[in-house]
């Protein structure tokens, strides 16, 4: 509606950032003179217009809510009960009372050190354990829109599965990162695919540097570079890898690595093996990445005060669990201001985000240029596996000459190059087609829809608003496992994440938006949502998710009664 | 005991009301000054002197120059210039629009071009697409990957096996998802870089000994144990490994694992044991070093593999006692962040093990054939061939080095440009010299593979002879 280009700036406080646009913003402020009188509901901090809302083109409208406080104390209070009855059932189990299912030491080795703490053990044994039959549920079939899963009963409690031999079929898919749904059996990719394994075989057996280095390797590198808009890129077998083995060979002793505090663990790694000095900034604040960056180079290196060699920024495009985009304008005028250099990880954003597919930097109407390594995966957008870095020549020359991957690891896959290279043209129209862009607006179309139909549901969720990652707020550690079962008997299949991969207090359902999701599945996933029409008792005619409220009795019953409830299903 | 100290109360109180009032005054101004030292005091700060100001900021700022991201890389950097390879690189394969006898992929077993395990390839792509589109946790588990684990399992004789994406991601995630900082690694020096990697990831104290020097390894040992016995207290918590290649990729030989496990017992230290070059090599079926030296496989604590090699496909998988395994599907970090294998791979994988499996003759033609190689190979005037007679990945160093690494490969490398002439396919063994630990000797990589026939070997040896005459005289 309106044209003004806003954004809205950082409260200064902590993760309460709240970016929103114009339009949003009347709606708030009704939103919290309503809550004023209840803790249940999230108070939105006070917004001064950014200074650098200049430097986006569009309203840059994303919300991450405090955690209600009820909602807080009552998650901590499930974690309390959990390992208070984790501690009862450890005890029933060392007096042999309860049977316990764990794998033992061998005998022999009794006398060892213990291979791992026992801490981690008591978490796996007595949370993750209970309602772990919501992770590695195995599939057969494309992973698609629609998936099929292979069933599996267990008879003690999760400790182990068995396969019944059944299929249950047909089950709508928001879990799988299919973002523009090419993960096919069957269309012009997956043929040429088929083509190529004929052709090629599947493996390598040699690395890129020595005598692994195929036409088709070159054929991928150099499209995805016209892709990008780079001067030159490099592909890689595994996407993890390519941020962990790249990163070692940028930057060493004497640089500075700057992180969002939530980037994925491969960029961790990354940072860590190149013993470089890692510092971490509050997710996606820039307050915070530029103080840093200001102490940083007016006071040089610890100890020593040695100018620094470089300083690097690592961020990413889409983080996987928050569903929040990167502030890429101010984090490229900050990285100019201040001569650093930016590592930019498009896992989920390639082909998920921008007019032309291209990512965030296409999103934010950007110059590739402006960001010096632009490293993304293929596993994701592309429905194929692995992952490339792209840059100006010279980076990608030293790369090639230093990537641990390019001198240690095998090549990657003849067809799964073959994959990226038919689903990557297919995005950029030189199939002669529209494919591409009609999937990339079906899934611009599709992401709108579905965060708006649960927003107007009042469930809490997290991210951006073109985000095709949603995020919807659990928050309590029994709903975790009772929201992933609710929604695989209503043939819905979710990821449901918990603690450590999010704050302790911030469990969550993840939905991945696809272009191959039709309307009617979506309108499925979110009425499924809001209403239960299940013959469970416990859950008849009543929200999963964690609802916004306007009326605190009501809410605060339901939270009690609910989160206490489902705790039947952990203990 | 309560009723002492209420005496002492009311004493206390008796004794204040008897002070004169000089006392009290004089212990009221003390009060008062060490009040005052607390809270109001200036105590000198010197730091404050130090802080920058807002324009001294600035200027820093504008004053500093960071280092290019990279430095230039010389346009004749050995590295930079790959060599093309058309279409597949199986035994017949096309390096810079030359086709040649390969001498240099890992394809031990010939399976990368086997027809069998290309339709498994295919029947499992047109059931499943190309991608895994998430990881394991994550709607990325296909029953494929379940019976691809269990089939690894079973070949291996071991409880459970846990399958990774990538090769060099395998034994670099699992080492440290079990060993952590404080935790006490004995690497052989000779290791490859992903076990390097694997150490530095896991932050433990690591201690080197030398190559297959298992009396170095022992004082190693003997020495912590000295240490463990001044304080047991940390020696209860502190956990230590042994971690080593069954066939070494960097020096061609095998590891002395008998005597391993005598130490591992001795010692009370757990074996890590990479195979990617002895699995589906060593033994009577393929299952490596363990079969090779009949060693129980339940001895060794955990054994790491690549399916890039001799199976030919992608990926890498660890297997071991459910207790060890089971451990890395929430520790092992490309297991769990990383999407999973795409079902063609692993199904061309399980294919690669059924043939494994219905055929054990291949190990002993594969075996016959790295005997026939190392015998040939012996004697090369100016070339030394480093390496036991029964792997399958041969390393040809120089006779004498010329004192200068670079110079050393370039000599190399015009022995292998040579032979690619002549239609033999080798390749110098490339290593990222800043970055390894200890550097191997430059050298020239000869891959043995049950597809190469006599006259294969013969006319590659004679190749290898010729050049060697013409560079190394």
């Amino acid at each position: 509606m309106s044209k003004s280009y806003t954004s809205f700036s950082t409260s200064p406080v902590g993760k309460t950032l709240i970016f929103l646009s114009l339009q949003n913003q009347s709606s708030l402020k009704t939103h919290s003179k309503e809550s004023s009188s209840s803790c249940l509901v999230f108070v939105p901090q006070s917004q001064n217009a950014a200074p650098n809302s200049s430097l986006y083109k569009k309203p840059f409208s994303e919300s991450f809510e405090e955690t209600p406080l009820l909602v807080a104390v009552l998650t901590y209070m499930g974690y309390g009960i959990l390992t208070i009855f984790g501690y009862f059932r450890d005890f029933l189990r060392h007096w042999n009372i309860e049977k316990c299912h764990i794998a033992h030491e061998r005998e022999q080795q009794k006398d060892f050190v213990p291979l791992y703490q026992d801490f981690e053990n008591f978490y796996t044994r007595n949370l993750y354990m209970r309602i772990r039959d919501n992770w590695n549920r195995p599939i057969c079939s494309v992973p698609g829109a629609k998936v099929d899963l292979v069933e599996r009963v267990t008879h003690n409690y999760n400790w182990t599965f068995e396969h019944t031999g059944k299929v249950v079929k047909d089950v709508i898919n928001m879990g799988s990162y299919n973002y523009l749904g090419f993960a096919e059996n069957a269309g012009a990719c997956a043929s040429a695919a088929i083509e190529t394994t004929h052709a090629y075989g599947v493996g390598v057996a040699s690395t890129r540097c020595e005598i692994g280095n195929l036409d088709i390797h070159e054929e991928l590198e150099q499209l995805v570079a016209r892709f990008l808009g780079v001067e030159s890129s490099m592909a890689f077998g595994m996407g993890f890898a390519t941020n962990s083995m790249n990163i070692p060979a940028l930057t060493g002793k004497g640089c500075l690595i700057l992180s969002d505090e939530l980037n994925h663990a491969s960029l961790v790694l990354g940072a860590r093996l190149s013993g470089s000095t890692i510092r971490v900034f509050k997710h996606n604040n820039m307050q915070s990445l530029e103080k840093l960056l200001r102490d940083a180079i007016a006071h040089g290196q610890p100890r020593t005060h040695r100018p620094w060699k470089k300083i690097l920024i690592v961020v990413e495009g889409i983080y996987s669990m928050e569903g929040s985009i990167v502030r890429l304008p101010e984090v490229i005028a900050l990285k100019k201001r201040y001569k650093a250099y930016l590592y930019l990880d498009e896992a989920h954003s390639i082909g998920a985000l921008g007019p032309n597919g291209r990512g965030v930097v296409d999103y934010f109407g950007l110059d590739p240029k402006d960001v010096d390594i632009m490293m993304g995966t293929f596993t994701k957008s592309f429905g194929a596996a692995g992952g490339y870095i792209g840059g100006r020549k010279e980076l990608i020359d030293y790369l090639r000459c230093h990537s641990h991957s390019a001198l240690y690891a095998t090549s990657m896959s003849p067809p799964v190059a073959q994959q990226i290279i038919s689903s990557m043209k297919i995005i950029m129209g030189e199939d002669g087609s529209t494919l591409g862009k009609d999937r990339l607006r079906q899934l611009s179309e599709n992401t709108t829809y579905f965060r708006r139909k649960l927003r107007e549901m009042g469930f809490i969720i997290y991210g951006n608003d073109d985000s095709p990652v949603v995020p919807l707020m659990l928050y309590m550690p029994a709903k975790i496992g009772a929201f992933g079962r609710e929604m695989l008997k209503r043939n819905i299949g979710t990821v449901v994440v918990g603690f450590p991969a999010t704050p302790i207090i911030e469990s969550r359902a993840r939905f991945c938006v696809s272009a191959a999701h039709t309307r009617e599945m979506l309108d499925t996933v979110s009425l499924v949502n809001l209403q239960t029409p299940s013959s469970d008792p416990l859950h008849d005619g009543r929200v999963m998710g964690v609802r916004r409220s306007r009326r605190s009795v009501s809410q605060l019953i339901f939270y009690l009664t609910d989160s206490f409830m489902c705790l039947h299903l952990c203990v | 005991m309560a009723a002492g100290q209420q005496w002492v109360l009311v004493e206390m109180v008796q004794a204040f009301y008897e002070a004169p009032a000089y006392h009290l005054i004089l212990e009221g101004i003390l009060i008062l000054w060490i009040v005052r030292l607390l809270f109001f005091s200036k105590t000198y700060k010197p730091h404050e002197t130090y802080k920058l100001t807002e324009k001294e900021k600035e200027d820093l700022i504008e004053e500093w120059q960071p280092e290019p991201l990279v430095p230039p890389v010389s346009k004749d950097h050995p590295s930079l210039n790959y060599d093309v390879v058309t279409g597949p690189p199986s035994h017949k394969i096309i390096i810079n629009g030359k086709e040649c006898t390969n001498f240099a992929s890992f394809n031990f077993l010939g399976l990368l071009d086997s027809d069998r395990v290309k339709d498994k390839a295919l029947a499992s792509l047109k059931k499943y697409g190309v991608g895994t589109c998430g990881p394991r946790g994550f709607y990325g588990t296909f029953d494929v990957h379940l019976e691809l684990e269990s089939r690894l399992a079973k070949f291996m004789r071991t409880e459970e096996a846990i399958i990774y994406s990538y090769g060099f991601a395998t034994i670099a995630s699992a080492i440290p998802a079990y060993s952590k900082r404080g935790d006490i690694i004995f690497v052989d020096e000779a290791a490859c870089f992903s076990i390097q990697k694997g150490l530095q990831a896991s932050r433990s104290f690591i201690k080197y000994f030398k190559h297959n020097d298992m009396e170095d390894l022992e004082r190693l040992l003997k020495e912590q144990e000295l240490e463990d016995q001044k304080n047991p207290r940390k020696a209860r918590v502190t956990r230590k490994f042994i971690v080593v290649e069954g066939l070494y990729i960097n020096t061609a030989d095998v590891c002395p694992l008998p005597e391993l496990v005598r130490l591992k017992y001795k010692y009370k230290v757990r074996i890590f044991l990479e195979e990617s070059m002895s699995f589906g090599v060593l033994g009577e079926h393929g299952k490596g070093v363990t079969e090779h030296f009949g060693v129980n496989i339940d001895d060794i604590d955990l054994i790491s593999a690549n399916m890039e090699n001799a199976v030919a496909s992608i990926g890498g998988f660890c297997c071991g006692r459910s207790f060890v395994i089971d451990h890395q599907r929430l520790s092992g970090q490309g297991y769990c962040f990383s999407a999973s294998l795409p079902p063609m791979l692993a199904a061309a994988a399980i294919e690669a093990l059924s043939i494994m499996e219905e055929d054990p003759e291949i190990f002993s033609v594969l075996k016959r054939r790295c005997s026939q190689v190392h015998q040939a190979l012996q004697g090369i005037p100016g070339l030394k061939l480093v390496g036991v007679p029964f792997s399958p990945a041969l390393h040809l160093q120089l006779e004498r080095s010329s004192g200068c690494r670079s110079s050393d490969l370039q000599l190399l490398r015009s022995i292998v440009d040579h032979c690619l002439d002549r239609h033999v396919a080798l390749t110098v063994a490339r290593y990222l010299e800043k970055e390894e630990r200890f550097v191997p000797p430059p050298s020239i990589r000869v891959v043995v593979t049950v597809e190469q026939t006599d006259e294969d070997i013969q006319k590659a040896v004679s190749c290898i002879r010729e050049a060697a005459s013409i560079f190394l005289r």
